[in-house]
């Protein structure tokens, strides 16, 4: 059972944020009205900061994790979560070791 | 019915709610710890951020972020742009808390995750929510979102080098699958496609963590753009 400290800091940071956002509806219930064009910013946030996180392994690593990106894109219209992410591992290993 | 009766009754309709939420997160909790494990996270630092933090997408966002040290300001950064979806989700649920006491509202809402909030909005609709029933959906959901990634750390740490199954792929192909959750058509699209540009670029040219921020705020303005022409 080790606990860094740092990490502790790191995890108590996240831990603030989040639960600022979940308590924020106390102060804003009843005065917030987003246009129809800033909610489909807000609802864009998530998918944003997803794909930027990811980027740099699916687009700038190499051909192999750009095809398997790309595979597991195309499942991702079809099957449920944990099947794309089978699809996805089983792909750059495949595309691994053929490239 | 007495009091105790509709308490009974809540709780169980609140179990019986989350039940299904809760399956399906077994192996999301599995695999997380397995890949925090990798990034040298410990099994109690697992379980303790699945606890304080309990939100899924930030989780997995920041393990792939991880560094030792830390990067503390990446890490939270990141965090707090994934959640800030829950300010909206939050901001409907307040209004539907009125059975709540204070301190039920400031400890409910702790551990307020995308799938008991769109339970309690639906339930909302007909009966209103009490804290029997809004408890009942979170205890077992946090318990064994806990339990499972601390449990998917002490695996995770056993089987080793993650690149060696192409299981460090296993965040891009999960981020996938979310973004494909996520999807709302055309606006959806462009926001994708300038979020990952961008962060490529930046993550070539400045490095991590700039092309987080690089590519949430294109992401972000493509998402402005693409909505206001669709209005049109």
């Amino acid at each position: 059972m080790t606990l860094d400290s740092h990490t502790l800091l790191a995890i108590l940071g996240m831990a603030v944020v989040t639960y600022a956002t979940r308590i924020a509806g106390l102060a804003l219930a009843g005065r917030l009205a987003l246009s129809e064009r800033a909610q489909a910013a807000f609802d864009a946030i998530p998918p944003a900061v997803l794909v930027a996180v990811i980027a740099p392994s699916a687009l700038a690593t190499g051909w192999a994790e750009t095809g398997a990106a790309l595979l597991a894109a195309l499942a991702a219209m079809r099957l449920p979560l944990l099947a794309v992410v089978l699809v996805g591992v089983a792909a750059v290993v495949g595309l691994r070791a053929l490239l | 019915m007495s009091k105790g009766d509709t308490i009974l009754a809540d709780l169980r309709l609140g179990l019986s709610d989350i039940w299904p939420a809760a399956v399906a997160a077994i192996p999301i909790a599995l695999l997380f710890g397995a890949l925090a494990a990798g990034k040298g996270l410990s099994p109690a630092e697992v379980g303790l951020m699945g606890f304080l933090v309990f939100a899924g997408g930030a989780q997995f966002a920041a393990v792939e972020l991880w560094a030792t040290p830390a990067p503390i300001g990446a890490l939270v950064f990141s965090t707090l742009l994934i959640n800030a979806r829950h300010v909206l989700m939050s901001a409907s649920l307040v209004p539907k808390l009125a059975g709540f006491s204070r301190g039920q509202r400031l400890l409910g809402l702790y551990w307020m995750a995308d799938e008991n909030w769109a339970l309690a909005e639906k339930r909302a609709r007909t009966r209103p929510l009490t804290p029997a029933y809004w408890f009942a959906m979170l205890v077992p959901f946090v318990i064994g979102f806990v339990s499972l990634s601390t449990l998917g750390a002490v695996v995770g740490a056993a089987l080793g080098d993650p690149r060696r199954l192409g299981a460090d792929f296993a965040f891009t192909a999960l981020f996938i699958a979310l973004v494909a959750a996520f999807w709302k058509g055309r606006v959806t699209f462009w926001t994708v496609a300038a979020s990952g540009l961008a962060s490529a670029l930046a993550y070539r040219l400045a490095g991590p963590p700039w092309h987080v921020l690089a590519g949430a705020l294109c992401g972000l303005a493509a998402a402005w753009i693409a909505a206001g022409a669709e209005r049109r």
